[in-house]
């Protein structure tokens, strides 16, 4: 079977064993993917995060049925879901549960829902997960749901990955939320305040308020922090005043309460990206952290391709025993080749 | 190149409302440096087979207390064939009376696990299943 050529036209089984094949970093893969990539770029992809527990699953669970049921005047949209759970460091295996909370999904053919293993990934999201999403991109489906692992402060990955990233808070996490501001609320392009219908929903709420009101005195805010550094202002062709101020939304993603109001923040920050040039600006930003991504691994594949194991085990011991710096180091493993 | 993860598919069709076996024999499989899918209680042949098609899993193995299993399983199997998946592997654990596991392996069914039987022996039989089409 050509598995690209059935993915265009939407084979769901061509779809799972490509996805297979890019995780498990094949020569067919990375040609499937070579094949679909002029097909790719039409989907909103959204990212989901926050911390273990608070209801992610169960809110793209809601949202997705959200977007294949929307209020009459609409078209449903096709979705996909990209799932992903931790490896364990030790033996690599994994649990993958989210498709527990997404069972209200089954049996709809407008659904793909896929698992996957970080195997070994930080970030909250796997290496493999940027191809996945291109092959459900390039598939057809319009909306693309990317379910991060359980994070808390630093897995922000998915902020360059996304087109809309939501934070996922619950009430109850208490000081959690302290070190939450720090590094994850500033990703945010919509809070989701989850399990509305527990105590502490408005102090949980205020604490959020008062972070982002912090935030947003900051005149980078509108621009997405992660996407500030070093391209600012090197895209004259977009000028832009809109500003974008991350709301916050109460749900209780068990019974579908709020749902429909932030499916329409969805949608509404899609067109606020169109529209203010955000979109492409992401988009670039995007495929070249990409790219970035996919180089870094191939120097380091040649590299090691290149270097003598003997010689990096010798430099490795004379840095355990504190003959040479690290630093130092990789200065001499850099010269390797000089040095054989 | 990344190495080849076995996908497990662990599932419990039908009605009962026990996953305890379930839960432990993931944990094990996980422990095993496998990747499993688990979906939870009471799904039905077809989320099954749906689920597998998705996640392109090597296994799947139902987990089966209500005495269904002459109904569910045949039904799973069929489903996978008309998927193209007829090269994933199914196992079965549960309560199975004994004069029920010889039919269900003529069906195709791979192994057959009841009370007493060591994660161990499940984790080898499935990596004996699938060692062929690893490679």
């Amino acid at each position: 079977m050509n598995l690209a050529a059935s993915i265009l036209e939407g084979n769901r089984l061509a779809i799972a064993r490509l996805m297979t094949q890019v995780e498990n970093d094949t020569v067919e893969g990375l040609a499937g993917l070579e094949a679909i990539f002029p097909h790719t770029g039409q989907a909103h992809l959204i990212g989901v995060t926050g911390a273990p527990g608070t209801g992610k699953s169960s809110l793209v669970n809601q949202l997705a049925r959200c977007f294949r049921h929307p209020p009459p005047g609409k078209e449903p949209c096709r979705v996909g879901i990209i799932a992903v759970d931790p490896s364990s460091p030790f033996s690599g295996g994994a649990i993958l549960g989210d498709r527990i909370r997404m069972r209200d999904l089954a049996g709809d053919p407008g659904v793909f829902i896929r698992s996957m293993a970080t195997r070994g990934s930080l970030g909250g999201i796997a290496k493999a997960t940027s191809g996945l999403i291109q092959i459900l991109d390039a598939a057809g489906y319009q909306t693309i749901f990317i379910e991060t692992v359980g994070a808390g402060q630093a897995e922000v990955d998915i902020a360059r990955l996304a087109h809309t990233t939501l934070v996922v808070e619950a009430p109850g996490l208490g000081d959690d939320i302290q070190a939450i501001k720090a590094g994850i609320l500033e990703i945010a392009d919509i809070l989701v305040l989850n399990k509305a219908d527990r105590p502490g929903v408005e102090s949980a709420e205020t604490a959020l308020r008062s972070a982002l009101r912090l935030a947003s005195s900051n005149e980078t805010r509108s621009q997405h922090p992660e996407y500030i550094e070093g391209n600012q202002a090197d895209d004259s062709t977009v000028t832009s005043n809109k500003v974008w101020s991350p709301p916050i939304i109460r749900t209780i993603a068990i019974d579908g309460n709020g749902i429909e109001v932030l499916a329409e923040k969805i949608e509404e920050h899609r067109c606020f990206l169109k529209e203010s040039g955000e979109w492409k600006k992401r988009e670039k930003l995007r495929l070249q952290s990409e790219v970035d991504a996919l180089l870094q691994r191939t120097l380091m594949q040649q590299w090691r391709d290149k270097m003598s194991v003997m010689l990096y085990e010798k430099i490795l011991s004379q840095v355990t025993n504190r003959k040479i710096s690290t630093t130092n180091a990789v200065k001499l493993l850099m010269n390797g080749d000089n040095i054989q | 190149m990344t190495e080849k993860k076995i996908r497990v598919l662990v599932a419990k069709p039908g009605l009962d409302g026990h996953d305890r076996g379930a839960k432990v024999v993931a944990r094990a499989l996980r422990d095993a440096g496998m990747e499993v899918i688990y979906t939870g209680l009471r799904q039905t042949p077809e989320m099954i087979a749906e689920a597998a098609l998705q996640e392109d899993v090597d296994v799947v193995g139902l987990s089966i207390l209500s005495g269904a299993h002459m109904a569910l399983a045949p039904k799973v199997l069929e489903l996978l064939k008309t998927n193209q998946q007829e090269h994933v592997r199914v196992f079965i654990g549960g309560i199975i009376p004994d004069e029920d596991i010889q039919a269900l392996k003529d069906m195709g069914v791979v192994g057959v696990y009841g009370p007493g039987t060591t994660t161990e022996e499940i984790i080898g039989d499935i990596r004996k299943a699938i060692s062929g089409r690893l490679n």
